[in-house]
């Protein structure tokens, strides 16, 4: 892609030429590769360099349009004007969006942290060496049918008509391993494990290796659960996935429009046990995809969203930030309608609980590892969920791996029912969390 | 031009120049010299893939517009393959420097070096081009689709209509989307192909809420190759249809979990067979031994009354194309007949790595995916039955009348949510049933699917997997699955 200062000379070149006076682009460009392997052979690698830039265009009588290209040269971009001016007069005549006051505000976050790439020989070396280190691990891994070792490079940018210009880099490596298990007479069981970090040198690969095969290895010996109502633990994992699905709770678009479980009078309201707290916080120093700003300039910032189980912000763009009165967050996604989104959860317990709980002492509750299938289990507009999960039953210490079941409930309820949130946080692609005890969710098992 | 007999030192210096705006012969020379190329590097197979997009989406909320996102894309990946093994890099730059680039980053990643200066590169000697889009009259099905005015005129009348129909609307969505795909292949193996599709979808998403229940129901068509879809859209069918589902859910009990024989409604219903069955059967699962199906060719895995289909070909439909992504004609291609596993679905790659013949199901949502073995319109062939004698056949079970989305995993463990179901009870739909969630193994829930009726229909969805997301059709008639494990509360 050319540089800002090129696109920017151009869009503005253009725009003129076009007779559109206001108008901004958003843009970014990945340089990515990633490799998997398959008994000891790479299987497939794949490597791809791509832009893509969005422009917004406000015509005359102040609607806008919008135009995603991947074009970003003379030709393109012009086309993209166009097409965004033609696509204006069809824009929202209310609630118009406009530039983020904050488009401009000084950023006080590091803007590059690239590091260089390894070559593609290095990451199928290592690919190749922790897969057979994985299939070493016990006799009945018979495979990891899904692996990935990646790494990337991103640049985003920002710029607009009345001179904001911002952009920043950063550089991403991850590995996911999921291996799978044949006995003779057992049902093939499966786990894996994900890791992120900046760059390959400082990627935990053993880490995730070792994740893995434990995980695998204690599904060997699985058990049906009867179904029923059980006190259960979710990982970090697990809660963050069900966090996110029903975003919608502190999203301020999602409550303007109507499709949120909240509405605004939630703000202030006691919507989570009073020792759970949760904060979005993009700039953390635990998150590898670190932004410095969203997609309309504005500087993120650390936003609690609970504290102590009440409900103290929704996450803005500058539009529903201006309808709601309310404080810019930086959580804008671009677009014809733009929209709201979450950068990287922390949740934490709000204060020293007066009783603690432990999977060593506790008995008869279910560790659920991880949720799946959400995108056809939840019901995000109704608040319910019916997942599901991998997991254990644990009494006293002794996990027994849960043959195959579902849990079900509501997430309002859910937040309500937090009996603990224990001290020590794992870290996830999604956000930082410790595990969340919740009392009498539903499962499904036998 | 350049000489006949090209040399490797002479590339960097050839400009050639072939159209921006449209994929015709004039990317013959361009290409065929760049596959020379790979081939000469001691690639065993090299493919280009070159796409353009023109899409847009439109978004009504309540009665106004409040999106219209045009998009264009334009880019081209390269795969070279090697022995097994294959690499795939994709670009957005489309001139002849770029795609030399991509490609000789694609050579190196598998260890190959370009030819010395002084080695000939020789041109593949591509076929004549296979021109679906001119063939087809499909030149001017972009300029024939409606209008960002007439879309957003559409969707807004369909919306009111909505507003007309259904009680406690909290909110009310009418979304339209059509995605104009100009696509060109050519191959080491000589294959030079072209092909425009067009796909559009058009849906209701309502939310009704009364108190503190809510119910929110979606509904969606879509179509390939008729730029008239969204002028006949029938969307007052649609929107009684949506209004009635929302009403009957409001106030919906939660379903008790347990096991229980279900039927399941035709259309979409199909979602069971394509989760549950069909991704087992690609190659891509086989070739990674995560299919319990892997080396049951020719053996039974599923009720002797149960036939199933994977095609290309249905007009019209979603899934439906003239060529896959690897330039191949699509097939009709039988997968199950009375319960024997007659057929898998491969690709290039499958093939290679699997044995299994190529069925032109080599798909992928965009450039930057390489192809994959991937359903097309698949779905369980109507049976002998009637739906009368399926509820008949029903002490107490669940009648799932509208499905919502679902996965398989590595285990062949499946999971589907349900938006629309009813209690059956003494082979009667008694009350309305919210919440559930229908779980279950693929090698054991194929051999409980005991009945079919006649009614085969079809239904658009998407499909998400290793090559990104695609258009597919589910389908089935109404069918009676003895039991299955349903999640609920």
């Amino acid at each position: 892609m050319s540089d800002v200062a090129t696109i920017a000379t151009i869009a503005k070149e253009k725009a003129q030429a076009l007779g559109i006076q206001k108008f901004d682009v958003c843009g970014s460009t990945v340089d990515e590769a990633s490799v998997q392997v398959d008994q000891g052979e790479p299987k497939q690698v794949k490597a791809s360099k791509r832009s893509s830039v969005m422009v917004r265009v406000w015509n005359e009588a102040n609607t806008v349009g919008v135009t995603t290209t991947s074009e970003v040269d003379e030709l393109g971009l012009e086309l993209a004007l166009k097409t965004a001016q033609e696509a204006s007069a069809f824009g929202a005549k209310e609630h118009v969006p406009d530039f983020s006051p904050e488009a401009t505000a000084t950023l006080d976050a590091t803007q590059s942290e690239l590091v260089p790439q390894a070559e593609i020989a290095t990451l199928i070396e290592n690919l190749v060496q922790t897969e057979a280190k994985l299939m070493d691990a016990h006799d009945a891994i018979a495979g990891v049918p899904y692996n990935d070792l990646a790494q990337r490079d991103a640049q985003r940018f920002y710029l607009n008509s009345e001179g904001a210009m911002r952009q920043e880099a950063r550089s991403s490596s991850s590995i996911y391993l999921y291996s799978k298990t044949e006995q003779e007479g057992k049902r093939p069981r499966s786990a894996g494990a994900y890791r992120v970090s900046q760059g390959l040198k400082q990627l935990d690969i053993e880490g995730c290796l070792q994740e893995t095969a434990e995980k695998t290895i204690s599904h060997l010996n699985y058990q049906p659960i009867t179904s029923g109502k059980y006190r259960v633990v979710l990982s970090a994992e697990a809660f963050l996935s069900l966090l996110g699905a029903f975003s919608n709770l502190f999203n301020a678009q999602s409550v303007l429009d109507n499709r949120s479980l909240s509405t605004v009078e939630s703000l202030g309201t006691e919507i989570a046990s009073p020792l759970l707290s949760v904060a979005d916080d993009a700039l953390h120093a635990d998150n590898v995809g670190k932004t410095t700003f969203d997609d309309e300039g504005t500087p993120t910032r650390r936003i609690p969203i609970i504290d102590k189980g009440v409900l103290t912000n929704f996450l803005h763009s500058s539009g529903t930030a201006k309808r709601l009165d309310s404080q810019l967050t930086g959580h804008a996604n671009l677009g014809a309608k733009v929209t709201v989104g979450p950068h990287f959860y922390h949740v934490f317990a709000a204060s020293t609980p007066e009783q603690t709980y432990s999977l060593e002492t506790a008995e008869n509750v279910v560790f659920i590892d991880d949720v799946q299938a959400l995108h056809a289990g939840v019901k995000a507009l109704q608040g319910s969920f019916s997942l599901p999960f991998d997991g254990w039953l644990v009494n006293n210490g002794e996990k027994i791996s849960i043959e195959s079941a579902t849990v079900a409930g509501d997430f309002r309820e859910l937040l309500k029912s937090i009996i603990y949130v224990e001290s020590e946080a794992e870290l996830t692609p999604g956000g930082i969390c410790p595990r969340i005890w919740v009392d009498e969710l539903s499962i499904t098992g036998e | 031009m350049p000489p006949t007999a090209l040399l490797s030192r002479e590339l960097p210096t050839l400009d050639y120049s072939a159209t921006r705006d449209r994929f015709d012969d004039t990317w013959r020379l361009p290409l065929s010299t760049l596959l020379g190329l790979g081939r000469a590097a001691g690639a065993d197979f090299v493919e280009f893939f070159l796409e353009r997009v023109n899409y847009i989406s439109c978004l009504a909320e309540e009665d106004a517009i409040t999106s219209i996102s045009p998009r264009l894309v334009a880019g081209a990946g390269v795969r070279v393959f090697l022995g097994k093994g294959d690499c795939y890099v994709s670009t957005n730059d489309l001139s002849f420097k770029g795609l030399k680039s991509a490609l000789e980053k694609a050579l190196s990643i598998l260890g190959l070096n370009l030819p010395n200066p002084q080695a000939f590169v020789p041109e593949i000697n591509l076929e004549l081009l296979r021109d679906y889009a001119s063939i087809n009259g499909k030149e001017a099905w972009l300029s024939n689709c409606s209008s960002m005015q007439e879309m957003g005129d559409i969707l807004l009348t369909a919306n009111a209509q909505l507003n007309k129909d259904a009680d406690h609307v909290q909110s009310r969505r009418a979304t339209y989307f059509r995605d104009w795909q100009e696509v060109l292949v050519a191959a080491s193996d000589g294959v030079f192909a072209r092909d425009i599709r067009l796909t559009q979808s058009v849906g209701y998403s309502l939310l009704c809420a009364e108190g503190s229940d809510r119910a929110s129901i979606n509904k969606r068509v879509g179509a390939t190759n008729n730029p008239n879809f969204l002028r006949s859209w029938q969307y007052a069918e649609d929107s009684a249809e949506v209004s009635e589902s929302a009403g009957q859910m409001l106030h919906a009990d939660y379903v008790e979990s347990g096991n229980y024989p279900i039927i399941m409604a035709n259309e979409f219903g199909g979602v069971i067979f394509h989760e549950a069955c069909g991704h087992l059967l690609e190659t891509t699962q086989i070739e990674r031994k995560t299919s319990p199906f892997s080396e049951m060719k020719g053996q039974k895995i599923a009720h002797e009354n149960l036939t199933a289909w994977d095609e290309g070909l249905s007009p019209n439909a979603f899934g439906s194309v003239d060529m896959d992504d690897e330039g191949m004609p699509v097939q009709r291609t039988l997968l199950i007949e009375n319960g024997i596993l007659k057929n898998f679905l491969s690709d290039r790659a499958g093939c290679i790595r699997t044995g299994h013949p190529r069925t032109g199901s080599g798909r992928r949502q965009s450039y930057t995916y390489a192809a994959a073995s991937r359903m097309r319109n698949t779905y369980i062939a109507p049976g002998n039955f009637t739906n009368d004698e399926l509820f008949a056949s029903v002490d107490k079970g669940i009648y799932c009348k509208k499905m919502g989305g679902g996965s398989v995993g590595p285990t062949g463990e499946f999971n589907f949510g349900v938006d629309e179901a009813y209690l059956i009870e003494n082979g009667k739909i008694t009350k309305p049933l919210k919440g559930a969630t229908l779980i279950g193994e693929a090698k054991e829930i194929m051999k409980r699917i005991s009945m079919s009726s006649q009614d085969l229909g079809l239904a658009a969805g998407f499909c998400g997997s290793i090559s990104g997301s695609i258009y597919v059709t589910v389908g089935q008639p109404h069918i009676k699955v003895d039991e299955i494990t349903v999640g609920g509360r």
